[in-house]
């Protein structure tokens, strides 16, 4: 066990990282040690203290519990674009590179030309014409990220359509869809671990930062991006605040980096 | 049973199209060993692979007839084209540490055929696939069953890949240089295993190899193919004991004698 651990160190402390930050988001859906949007007026900027372990916000609100909340909030808008993203990349990754061809060029340039844009940008457009929201800023992010999924697995199929044992497949007269989704799917899955890794960062910092520029989740849901451009008004009276939501996001970001860097290592 | 006339195939994925099977013909006989010899690139695995439908149609073209019972398998749908492969006509490939699936079990891997051709529970797939890795010998069907492929040797890979390649009960073997892989004793088990098979279960074998000896103790027919063409065929003796071709003769006198050897030392 020690052994295993001195040889990827990575992997290990960012699954601790990971699982920890996943066990708040978890604990702040069901419990959080005040109303996450309760006002105490009489708290207004409160300091750190006994009562408030994160201090209060301009409104009197509890940073732990927003914090929290707000971890929760993130995660699941992190995971769902994840999940639109590796949903749709998979297939469209799976059938370009299987088949190849006129449909795979097409496709291709589609690909090319939506990751020019800047996904910032997009994610904009995106949500000036669906509105904001939680629900619209996910499949906004989601659909940025089927472009880079898409060409990961497409060339992932690519590197297994050849191999002898999918050749062998074939010859048993495994059908084109048995062979992409039961065959060479499996043999995907260290490249896929680790994007999805990478990609749920990504997530993260584009949530965030799309909720800083006000046009991701609305108020009165936390989330982390929101609370930090909050934060950033009171930056030299309370600097706390600020302190402890970038830290939340830090430790996410940081925790899951590691993670995937080890899976990578581990392949 | 299997009837291959006047097979061309031409690669067309440069600019001029580039011929490397030349009228190809060969007849296998049910319950019949065949063998295919010639130095590498003389078009032989080319030859085997159409034969198993495994050539991509685009960038290929391939003139000729493949009939197995009477049906063309060049020209039929891929549908039809699917329901011979692995249930009448099956491929056991050269190299067995890249043939098998690496993150699928033994036991799920050879009950596929059956899987993909037949309604059979999971529990008579099992059963079956048990039943034929006992037939190749295996020692401890068991235990292989629920092993992945980085725990077997290159000979138990070989022989779970013919167990895969049988479980159907096919009519044609391919066996694209199966030994080529193996060092010699597990060599010598395969090729018994293999005439072991045809005995028993009547299964046709096209066998290719340029291993000259080999083909000479299995086969009962000979194809010997160079640059593309057959140069020479007919039975095993009469090929390797009165050769016409100057190329077969050549090839014959290749064959490292031991005797000789012994004799010289």
């Amino acid at each position: 066990m020690k052994a295993r651990f001195m040889k990827n160190k990575r992997l290990y402390i960012g699954a601790v990282i990971s699982a920890v930050m996943v066990l708040f988001a978890v604990t702040g859906m069901f419990f959080t040690p005040y109303d996450p949007n309760a006002m105490d007026t009489s708290a207004k900027l409160a300091g750190i203290s006994l009562k408030h372990l994160m201090g209060c916000d301009n409104f009197g609100r509890d940073i732990l519990s927003r914090v929290l909340s707000g971890l929760g909030t993130t995660m699941l808008v992190a995971l769902g674009t994840v999940f639109i993203g590796i949903f749709f990349g998979t297939l469209i990754g799976a059938f370009t590179g299987y088949y190849g061809g006129v449909a795979d060029e097409i496709l291709m340039r589609f690909n090319d030309a939506v990751l020019a844009f800047p996904s910032l940008l997009l994610a904009l457009v995106f949500i000036s014409v669906m509105g904001s929201g939680k629900l619209n800023v996910t499949i906004a992010l989601g659909i940025l990220f089927i472009p880079s999924y898409a060409r990961i697995m497409r060339g992932e199929f690519l590197r297994c359509k050849n191999l002898d044992y999918v050749r062998s497949a074939r010859l048993m007269g495994a059908s084109d869809i048995r062979i992409m989704f039961v065959h060479i799917l499996p043999n995907t899955l260290q490249v896929m671990l680790s994007t999805i890794a990478i990609g749920f960062n990504n997530a993260v910092l584009a949530e965030a930062s799309m909720s800083y520029l006000g046009i991701g989740v609305q108020p009165p849901d936390s989330s982390l991006g929101r609370m930090l451009s909050e934060a950033q008004s009171y930056l030299f009276i309370r600097p706390g605040y600020a302190i402890c939501t970038g830290t939340a996001i830090a430790l996410l970001i940081l925790g899951f980096a590691m993670l995937s860097e080890g899976l990578e290592k581990n392949a | 049973m299997l009837d291959v006339i006047d097979l061309n195939i031409e690669f067309h994925d440069h600019l001029t199209p580039e011929t490397v099977v030349y009228d190809f013909d060969l007849h296998l006989e049910e319950g019949e060993i065949v063998g295919i010899v010639g130095e590498s690139g003389s078009g032989k695995s080319m030859s085997a692979l159409a034969i198993a439908g495994l050539l991509s149609r685009k960038q290929m073209k391939k003139r000729g007839k493949i009939l197995f019972d009477g049906v063309d398998l060049l020209t039929c749908s891929r549908n039809v084209l699917r329901k011979y492969q692995g249930n009448d006509i099956c491929m056991v490939f050269q190299e067995p540490m890249t043939s098998l699936n690496p993150v699928k079990r033994i036991g799920w891997q050879v009950g596929e055929s059956l899987r993909i051709h037949t309604s059979l529970t999971e529990d008579e797939i099992r059963e079956k696939v048990l039943k034929i890795l006992k037939d190749v010998e295996l020692d401890d069907p068991e235990g292989v069953y629920d092993k992945y492929p980085h725990e077997l040797s290159g000979g138990m890979r070989q022989r779970v890949m013919i167990a895969a390649a049988l479980v159907c009960d096919p009519k044609i073997l391919i066996a694209d240089e199966p030994t080529t892989a193996l060092d010699v004793t597990v060599q010598a088990q395969i090729i018994r295993l293999l005439k072991h098979i045809n005995k028993k279960r009547g299964t046709a074998i096209l066998f290719i190899s340029h291993d000259l000896s080999v083909v000479r103790k299995l086969c009962s027919r000979v194809l010997v193919m160079y640059q593309g063409r057959i140069v020479e065929s007919g039975e095993v003796n009469e090929v390797f004991d009165s050769p016409k071709k100057e190329y077969t003769k050549r090839l014959i006198s290749a064959i490292p004698k031991m005797e000789k050897l012994e004799y010289e030392r």
